[in-house]
């Protein structure tokens, strides 16, 4: 008889499976994730979701007894009041009453619910946006911790071994337990050897340098020259990155040209800029402004959900936005990101004092100024036109046309292949 | 507290309280085997205990119970499914897992209580583990000694092929053997033949390896003869023979047989089939083994009590677990889900026990051998060794039982909007529940009974398989077309099902599939 006990034994060893499951699953839950994206708030992006699925294509057919033909006889407990004879009418959809022949397994109504960890969630939600694996993967590293040298250890790999530490510890033991020099031998050696050499050898006095010479070496040899006890490493300890906090703004037109389609794409480019910037900054905070002709800072949902009806001036977004950098972010404490979207329709009188306004005020602010014109005309507007000129003046500007999710990643392209930001 | 009364021998507590450790575990284990295997002179297979969590219990359910088990994403499925029931809080978990291996595996939870343990020791490693070991069924089915190996290269060789041939090629032989698992079984054996795995994986890599020393692109070219033709020797005439149909075996008709396999997909679905062979006998045995183990347990726990082993909060907790295990709603109760294997099992095993050492005039009318005989684990251990649910129904279900469950018959006429009620527990309808209550636990007739009835290997290669429903049941017919193309997807032609009544051989039903492309 054995008792083992097996709690140790390495997790999930049905992680396989779920894969093949979701993999088979794939359009179900990509659908459902979609949906899931629609009412997820943007800060809520990296949670786990719960997915429910009822599909086809995770059916496992068999063959088995139908219940709408021929006769069957069964047994069944507890009868109270029947005799020979009685009926008994069934329940509605057919099937007598709870016979349970013929029962197949886990079949026929195949909905179900399931989770998905926040890695298989964004890891759907990434692969429809295209993004490159190694951006993915940095995405969803949650931790970035830093290696910062923390001393020294009495073990690790050899490739940490410090040597100046070492050499030093050695170098101290060898004095505390008078290790002999090489110098110290040969000087022994060499006076046994003009006692022997002498005319008449005074054999107590050679005896005794005899004696001294093999002390020597043998303390040479006993005392080694790095001793384990010497070995010092490099220590390193993993600690966060320094705390840091950003302020992110998603700057809307809400005129009624943006259909919820529209609303849709560039919610999606908020939240890809949000995974981004959670990544890089333990606090982030998003502020959301929405204009048409006058623009105002709204929550969420307001944003996302309502329609105005007015004109268009996105200078009144911008000037909402340094009214709010200056009341409740100074520059020296936030990080400050922007991300814009439109369908590109701007009164023409507004555009000059736009261009002004991100030039000399918004985008110097800004560590990212993102544009995106998503809608038909997408790349041939007014405002297009208009920020085209400042792509080369400005670094940290980056603007893109999109018509589908998948075309949102160029935008932040640059922003993703920096891989140092601080 | 237990103060043994002053008759019994009295001995200390094993355990006082929930808490267990490895040590106790062990001492727990000890008292257990010292009347399972010493007073009830049960006969088992060394046993193996581990110990798990209920995440690992979560696993072990989602890959059939085995602890290892090849990879496909339906066990994801059970397991999601699983698992969200179980987080919901809507099913419990068992307390233990038992297979059917030598030595004999049983996962007993980390929450267990120290009874608990004590009740799934009992249970499992020695009442699961007495039957397993005696049972004719499984004497003759399983192998005991090789699943486990079997598993591990069943594992190995799913995970080689899908290295060399991608999941999804794998995925589409292996979803459609498992739809007709139920039909991968051979129910009247012409010879049990196990392969050692060891040397299935050797055969498998020899022919492997010949196959590749011999490749030669030019055979690609050279119009396929139908690979099975040595297999039909000796008489291309008598084909029909040689090959043995009708065969009602599909998944091993297929292994065998279908022209357009390659050989690693025949063994593909030669480990799905071998599978459900090793299952098939627990089918067939769920009530007695449930039955059996349960009344073990019971007779194990009272006598660990009786020695003061066992104090009198255990006792207490031992029977509410006991009891709410063998719970048996009426049919008109929201919580009936069909008939409870244990209380079923144990009710009959019980009775057999009473019939034996108290028997009243009514025993002794209806059995007339083992009423009175007073050998109760005799006649229970010769019972547990050559029975199967279906036989020990038959053999075995007493009038006082069937009084207890107040069982009734019913016969349901699938054009009737009402269900008639036949018999019920009188004088008159005793036989009769007891014929139909040993139909209901016979899986073969609660299996469709399909065969292979023709297999054209010369000509247009068609397959024909044929349904004989018995008392004109039909197959389902939205599960039928998914699973008839399964079908033909490893037959690699077309396919056509013949659905005929059993009593009169008149075709009810046609139905052709074809591979899809």
């Amino acid at each position: 008889m054995h008792i083992i006990d097996r709690r140790l034994n390495p997790k999930s060893k049905s992680l396989g499976n779920r894969q093949r499951f979701i993999r088979r699953a794939k359009e179900e839950i990509r659908n459902a994730v979609n949906k899931a994206l629609r009412k997820r708030r943007i800060s809520e992006i990296d949670a786990s979701e719960k997915i429910r699925v009822r599909s086809k294509s995770l059916s496992e057919p068999s063959f088995g007894l139908g219940r709408d033909s021929g006769s069957r006889d069964f047994v069944l407990p507890g009868n109270h009041e029947y005799v020979p004879g009685d009926t008994i009418a069934k329940p509605p959809q057919g099937g007598g009453k709870g016979a349970k022949e013929g029962a197949t397994d886990g079949d026929g109504d195949d909905d179900f619910v399931f989770t998905l960890t926040r890695d298989e969630f964004l890891d759907i939600f990434f692969d429809d946006l295209k993004l490159p694996n190694l951006v993915k993967a940095k995405l969803k590293d949650v931790r970035s911790p830093k290696p910062v040298r923390a001393g020294y250890s009495a073990d690790g790999p050899p490739s940490k071994l410090n040597r100046v530490q070492t050499v030093r510890n050695s170098f101290a033991r060898r004095i505390a337990l008078r290790r002999p020099k090489p110098e110290a031998i040969r000087t022994a050696e060499a006076e046994l050897a003009e006692a022997e050499a002498e005319a008449a050898p005074d054999t107590e006095k050679i005896e005794l340098l005899r004696a001294k010479v093999t002390l020597l070496k043998r303390l040479r040899s006993t005392i080694a020259f790095i001793d384990p006890f010497d070995l010092k490493y490099n220590r390193f300890e993993r600690v966060p990155k320094p705390t840091t906090q950003a302020v992110m703004f998603c700057l809307m037109d809400t005129s009624a040209s943006m259909s919820e389609l529209l609303k849709d794409l560039a919610k999606r480019f908020f939240m890809l800029l949000y995974v981004f910037l959670t990544r890089h900054y333990q606090n982030v905070q998003i502020v959301f402004i929405r204009h048409t002709s006058i623009a105002s800072e709204v929550d969420e949902n307001t944003f996302f959900h309502s329609t105005e009806t007015g004109g268009t001036i996105i200078s009144s977004a911008f000037e909402e936005m340094l009214k709010v950098v200056k009341a409740r972010y100074p520059v020296s404490d936030w990080n400050i990101y922007a991300a814009q979207a439109s369908d590109g329709d701007n009164a023409s009188i507004d555009m000059g004092r736009c261009i002004e306004l991100l030039d000399e005020g918004i985008i110097p602010l800004c560590q990212y100024f993102a544009y995106i014109e998503v809608g038909a005309s997408a790349g041939r507007s007014i405002v297009w036109d208009a920020y085209e000129d400042l792509v080369d003046s400005h670094a940290h500007f980056a603007m893109r046309g999109v018509t589908s999710v998948d075309e949102i990643y160029p935008v932040f392209r640059d922003l993703f292949s920096t891989t140092e930001r601080t | 507290m237990a103060k043994a009364k002053p008759n019994q021998q009295s001995q200390k507590p094993l355990f006082d309280g929930a808490e267990w450790t490895f040590d106790s575990l062990k001492h727990i284990y000890d008292a257990v085997e010292e009347i399972g295997a010493g007073e009830l002179g049960l006969n088992v297979y060394p046993n193996q205990v581990e110990v798990i969590t209920s995440e690992q219990m979560l696993d072990a359910y989602a890959s059939t119970g085995m602890p290892l088990m090849y990879r496909h994403w339906s066990f994801g499925k059970h397991f999601a499914r699983e698992a969200s029931q179980y987080r919901r809080g809507a099913r419990s978990l068992a307390y233990e897992l038992v297979i059917n291996s030598n030595p004999c595996i049983s996962y007993v939870m980390e929450e267990n209580s120290a009874l608990m343990q004590t009740l799934v020791i009992a249970h499992a490693a020695f009442g699961h583990n007495h039957f397993f070991k005696n049972n004719q069924l499984f004497v003759e089915w399983t192998n005991a000694d090789t699943i486990i190996d079997y598993l591990a290269f069943a594992k190995d060789y799913v995970n080689k092929c899908e290295e060399r041939y991608g999941v999804e090629a794998v995925e589409a032989i292996v979803d459609a053997a498992h739809a007709l698992m139920r039909q991968g079984v051979s129910r009247h054996p012409k010879r049990l033949r196990t392969l050692s795995p060891v040397k299935a994986a050797e055969r498998q890599e020899r022919r492997r390896v010949h196959e590749e020393e011999n490749f030669n692109d030019l055979w690609r070219t050279v119009p396929k003869a139908p690979i099975d033709e040595s297999r039909l020797e000796p008489d291309e005439v008598e084909g029909q023979q040689a090959l043995g149909i009708p065969e009602e075996n599909l998944l091993y008709f297929i292994e065998k047989y279908a022209p357009r396999l390659d050989s690693w997909q025949r063994e593909l679905i030669r480990i799905v089939r071998i599978l459900s062979q090793y299952f098939y006998p627990q089918r067939q045995t769920k009530m007695m083994n449930e039955g059996c183990a349960t009344f073990v347990h019971y007779e194990i726990l009272h006598r660990m009590h009786q020695k003061g082993q066992l104090n009198e909060g255990a006792m207490l907790e031992f029977l509410h677990v006991h009891s709410s295990v063998l719970t048996q709603p009426a049919y008109d109760d929201r919580r009936f889900s069909g008939l409870n294997p244990y209380a079923v099992g144990y009710a009959m095993m019980r009775d057999i026990k009473r019939m034996c050492e108290e028997p009243t005039q009514e025993d002794r009318d209806w059995f007339p051998d083992i009423a009175g005989n007073g050998d109760a684990l005799g006649t229970l251990k010769s019972a547990w060794a050559d029975y199967r649910d279906e036989s020990f129904v038959l053999q075995y279900l007493s009038p006082k039982v069937m009084r207890d469950f107040r069982f009734f018959s019913l016969h349901d006429e699938a054009s009737e909007r009402v269900v008639e009620v036949k018999s019920i527990h009188d004088e008159r309808g005793y036989k009769r529940i007891r014929a139909g209550l040993a139909a209901q636990y016979d899986v073969s007739a609660q299996d469709p009974d399909i065969k292979v009835t023709d297999a054209d290997l010369s000509g247009a290669r068609r397959l024909t398989i044929t349904h004989s429903a018995r008392n004109g049941v039909m197959l389902d017919r939205n599960e039928c077309d998914r699973t008839l193309r399964y079908v033909a997807q490893l037959w690699g032609y077309r396919v056509k099902l013949v659905e005929v009544a059993a009593a009169s051989g008149k075709t009810l039903r046609e139905q052709e599939a074809l591979p899809m492309p």
